[in-house]
């Protein structure tokens, strides 16, 4: 059983945990993952830890189907009956010079983690955070206190410039800016577009892909991707890959096969999706 | 012994194989004619002394019945149900020869489950006490207080032997699970009907009434490596980390929507329990025609579970003859009995998309048998011109699974042969490392629920040796 300490709404359907687990704590590495289950009825579900201290780890997550809103619904005290991790490899890293963190959505926590790393190490960090509203840019204040540069875009322009964090991408390319790496996490359709944004210039390129896993130790294979013509884990192999050869429209289309169930469980619950 | 008709079983998940009641199986060991070099107890991988257990059963002694069996087996219901007899005990049984041979495999099931419905019994009376590994023999003695502490990694067929067997030696054991329960393939990978969870549940709680401390959601190789678990205090070790990495056939569209690996399908329905979503939170997305892929009792297992999750047809593809499928006669008869059609000497060659990325079809070639090949059987071969579409939208790949990686990639001093299988001594289970023993499908492939409690039997009789100092350790 795992101690809730906080669950807190930190935004419109968007929730940040804390949770007492100091096996994973003491282990969990930027970029990895952790897989909890809420009851014996509850599904496996995998959720990036986005910070960790020497007991506890939090995670964030977006109330979308049934899992998650039953998460949502935990207090403090509460306990969780599974969690177990880290999982994944760890992010790689290495001083590189500059390297550009671009996040969507609840993306931009789980990027918390790989930018923090990155300046631990002396990089030189700048980040473009994405979302649909102003309310929905999370972690603002922790990122901005760590980051070089920070762009913020939002759909609407209520925070930042009213786009994408693909267009502002595309401007700094341009400017010219000399990028070592970038790095996305987010929606996949985000991740797809800012590697063919990067792949004509070449510049390294990693996305951190979130498949439907079960297990998340190699057993199951739900979680399997093309990159560049090999069928990779993401359990195991990943989470993250040369963003290049990830085939983002396999990765979209397999995070649909339960669409149709998962629509049908919220329905008879009364979630509204 | 009596089943679930077809009709009414293939819209349940309760158990096909209904076993014996008290009257037929007293009939049954009352048949055994108790030969002085049993050759039954001979081909048992646990050496389970079965005339003995056979004529307690004769005596109406059941409690006594239970004992015996588990002087050596601590899964016996488990054992009674999957293992298959007719290659062991049944197969070497000396009435094959005047006809029917002891049905061993329903006496131990029976005498497992006479004593599971009698749980407070259970205890008390089928507690043997600790084992001497030297004879094999019960020594009655209480665990020794400040013995030494043993890990087991994976909480498998072989791990919970080799934690039973060394519990009883008064040992202090603990079992790393990754998953969150206990009990590896028996909780994922055989389904409900054929191996119901309660039954592996008891049999885990006997292990922890003998001492075993079980830790789920432990991952050995991510929550700690195996140096660390040593520094904790455990003078040795035993992995039982399985086949889990399943096999895909690299074909054209394997990774499209519906195209699933046993292990998930499997995974899904009997572990978390996707038969009963959405009152269960995990689903599954089965369609109404589903091609399985393979020949062996996972194939059996996966197309069955499709049958019973709803799918109107269900094909078993396999590119051999039945001649030559590795599964059981036993479960592909009830496959069959079921409704499951078989496509043999059949190839898939590609698995065809619609445009949302679901199956909707699967090309395949047909086969025919050529000369021996290094198995031993008839080599398949191509029949040129063959391509034909197959109409189905679900396909499941139950062609077997490989040595899962995580362990052996955060241990790489273990020696692994080029499979990704741990080299062991197959006498002692000793590994290349001093204290570290392995077993079950982690070692040798893909084998049987008692190949891998043989294994972990071993293993535990090696460790207690190498502890005791009485044998070396080092392989």
């Amino acid at each position: 059983m795992f101690n809730i300490l906080s669950n807190e709404n930190i935004a419109p359907a968007i929730f940040r945990m804390k949770l007492e687990a100091p096996l994973i704590a003491g282990k969990a590495g930027p970029g990895q993952f952790l897989i909890i289950r809420i009851d014996d009825k509850g599904e496996r579900i995998p959720l990036t830890i986005a910070d960790h201290d020497e007991r506890c780890v939090t995670i964030v997550y977006q109330v979308a189907g049934v899992t998650t809103h039953r998460l949502s619904e935990k207090k403090k005290g509460c306990y969780l009956a599974d969690a177990v991790g880290p999982l994944g490899r760890a992010t790689d890293i290495e001083r590189v010079g500059n390297v550009c963190c671009i996040a969507g959505g609840v993306g931009i926590a789980e990027v918390y983690p790989v930018v923090k790393a990155h300046k631990s190490i002396g990089s030189h960090v700048l980040a473009i955070l994405g979302a649909k509203n102003k309310k929905l840019i999370i972690f603002k204040s922790e990122l901005e206190g760590l980051c070089d540069e920070i762009f913020i875009t939002t759909d609407d322009g209520s925070l930042g410039e009213k786009g994408f964090v693909s267009g502002v991408l595309e401007r700094l390319i341009d400017s010219p800016r000399h990028m070592d790496l970038v790095y996305a996490v987010g929606p996949a359709i985000m991740m797809k577009v800012i590697a063919d944004i990067t792949r004509p210039s070449n510049i390294k390129t990693l996305a951190s892909l979130n498949t439907i896993l079960v297990d998340g130790t190699g057993m199951c294979g739900s979680c399997r991707i093309d990159v560049g013509g090999d069928t990779k884990f993401v359990c195991v192999d990943g989470p993250e890959f040369d963003a290049h050869k990830v085939n983002f429209t396999e990765l979209i289309a397999r995070q649909g096969l339960f669409k149709k169930q998962e629509d049908h469980a919220c329905r008879i619950r009364g979630i509204l999706q | 012994m009596k089943k679930q008709d077809p009709k009414d079983r293939i819209k349940n998940f309760n158990e096909v194989s209904l076993g014996m009641s008290e009257e037929e199986a007293i009939k049954e060991a009352g048949r055994c004619l108790f030969c002085k070099e049993p050759r039954c107890s001979a081909n048992c991988p646990v050496e389970i002394e079965i005339p003995r257990f056979i004529n307690a059963i004769k005596d109406k002694n059941f409690d006594k019945a239970i004992r015996i069996i588990k002087e050596k087996n601590n899964l016996p219901g488990v054992c009674g149900r999957v293992c298959p007899q007719e290659n062991q005990c049944e197969g070497a049984c000396i009435l094959n020869s005047k006809g029917r041979p002891i049905n061993i495999g329903a006496l131990e099931r029976f005498a497992a489950d006479q004593e599971l419905s009698n749980e407070k019994k259970a205890f008390s009376l089928s507690c043997p006490g600790p084992l001497d590994s030297a004879r094999g023999k019960l020594r009655r003695e209480k665990p020794r207080a400040g013995s030494q502490k043993v890990a087991i990694i994976g909480s498998g067929p072989s791990g919970l032997t080799c934690a039973g067997d060394l519990a009883r030696l008064g040992y202090q054991v603990t079992l790393f699970e990754a998953l969150h329960v206990a009990g590896g393939v028996l909780m994922y990978g055989i389904p409900e009907f054929r191996l119901p969870k309660t039954i592996v549940k008891k049999e885990i709680e006997y292990l922890r009434s003998l001492g075993v401390d079980i830790r789920t959601n432990f991952i050995v190789g991510k929550t700690s490596s195996m140096e660390e678990i040593f520094e904790l205090g455990y003078k040795a070790v035993f992995v039982g980390t399985g086949a889990g990495l399943p096999r895909f056939m690299n074909i054209p569209g394997e990774n499209l929507n519906r195209v699933y690996s046993s292990n998930e399908l499997l995974t899904r329905v009997n572990l978390m329990k996707a038969y009963l979503f959405p009152e269960y939170d995990t689903p599954v997305n089965i369609g109404r025609k589903v091609a399985v892929v393979g020949g062996g009792n996972t194939t059996m297992d996966s197309a069955r579970v499709s049958l019973r999750l709803g799918a109107e047809k269900v094909y078993v593809i396999y590119r051999r003859s039945e001649k030559e499928m590795p599964a059981r006669r036993e479960e592909i008869g009830n496959a069959k009995e079921e409704g499951v059609e078989f496509h043999i000497l059949t190839l898939p060659k590609g698995i065809i998309g619609d445009e949302k990325g679901f199956v909707k079809g699967m090309e395949c070639m047909k086969m025919k048998l050529g000369g021996l090949d290094s198995s031993g059987r008839r080599r398949p071969m191509a029949i040129e011109g063959s391509e034909f579409i197959m109409d189905v939208d679900t396909v499941v790949m139950a062609i077997g699974q490989r040595p899962n990686p995580v362990f052996l990639r955060a241990t790489p001093v273990l020696k692994v042969d080029r499979g990704n299988k741990i080299v062991v001594d197959p006498e002692t289970q000793v590994t290349n490392i001093e204290g570290v023993y392995a077993g079950g499908d982690a070692t040798y492939g893909e084998d049987t629920v008692i190949a891998a409690m043989g294994a972990g039997k071993r293993a535990a009789i090696a460790i207690d040796g190498y502890l005791t100092g009485t044998k070396g350790g080092a392989g």
